[in-house]
């Protein structure tokens, strides 16, 4: 039995179920990220001092990461396109650069959670390590499972473009409005925690 | 090719430029947010700076990579209703402190 409202829009609502489906996880996940802004701001304002965060953490790692996540946006948005022009083999190479872009911006926040492990600055250091640690910990667990379901489509779930393409093509842009959401959280991450 | 395909074509084409144009200004954004940053400003300007470009950059993704922009309207209030909860919920500790209930009240 093939699945209602995959490809072909809902007359009510006038999308797809994969698509009001996924804005809807979206809206979760801004509640979840929200929540734990909230948190950052009342710790910050309730505490009697509170470092500039280029005093504890290293901007150049963090400004590096910030483009390799905006560069894997961008690429992630090319493999939609590409897949839209019919060009499969296009899309596999801009959905495998998202994926290693992906595990760039991983391996640099290991080199940067080690630096400061091994320095003995652990979440209970400081009430600003314990929040630095809960937000990007939290991203980096969207980022992993992005390029989770980004590996999938890019190997084994790609055999749905030999016999469903459009439903394919509706899967990997669900997919990227999921990756483009974890760099919008970034983009409000880094300054929040590097640089003020 | 026919005409349709042509258009189709045409019009990923355009998008693609879009992109293109989006990436190119959120790399300089971040670079201004980095720079405006080692002004050392007082605290309250140096926030309203840094959200603001990271608002700036934030809305060129929801709605160019995202598409926010040309999406169906049911979508829009979705997450329009989405961000006002969301500037509750910011807004709470904010006024928690301001109105003399905080720490440093």
């Amino acid at each position: 039995m093939d699945i209602p409202y995959a490809v072909e829009a809902r007359r009510d609502t006038g999308l797809t179920n994969g698509k009001i489906g996924i804005w809807l996880f979206l809206a979760s996940e801004v509640m979840l990220f929200g929540a734990l802004f909230a948190s950052y701001i009342l710790i910050r304002t309730g505490s009697p001092s509170w470092p500039r965060g280029d005093t504890i953490l290293s901007v150049p790692m963090a400004t590096f990461n910030t483009l390799v996540l905006i560069s894997s946006s961008v690429t992630m948005v090319m493999a939609w396109a590409s897949l839209m022009r019919h060009r499969f083999e296009t899309f596999r190479m801009y959905m495998g650069a998202t994926i290693l872009l992906g595990l760039v911006f991983l391996v640099v926040k290991y080199f940067e959670y080690s630096e400061h492990i091994h320095a003995g600055e652990v979440p209970s250091h400081s009430n600003f390590l314990a929040i630095y640690y809960t937000l990007t910990g939290l991203h980096m667990l969207h980022v992993a499972g992005g390029m989770a379901v980004n590996a999938y489509f890019w190997g084994p779930g790609a055999k749905l473009w030999k016999t469903n393409p459009e439903w394919f093509t509706n899967r990997v842009e669900h997919s990227g409005l999921f990756w483009h959401f974890v760099d919008l959280v970034w983009i409000f991450l880094f300054p929040t925690l590097y640089l003020l | 090719m026919d005409t349709t395909t042509t258009d189709h074509a045409a019009d990923i084409d355009r998008h693609v430029r879009v992109y293109i144009t989006v990436f190119a200004s959120l790399m300089v954004l971040t670079i201004v947010t980095v720079g405006v940053s080692r002004f050392h400003f007082p605290v309250p300007v140096a926030v309203t700076l840094a959200l603001l470009v990271a608002t700036v950059k934030g809305t060129l993704v929801a709605c160019y990579f995202m598409h926010l922009i040309s999406e169906k309207k049911l979508i829009i209030a979705i997450m329009a209703l989405t961000v006002v909860f969301f500037l509750v919920l910011v807004a709470l500790p904010i006024l928690t402190v301001s109105d003399g209930l905080g720490i440093h009240g």
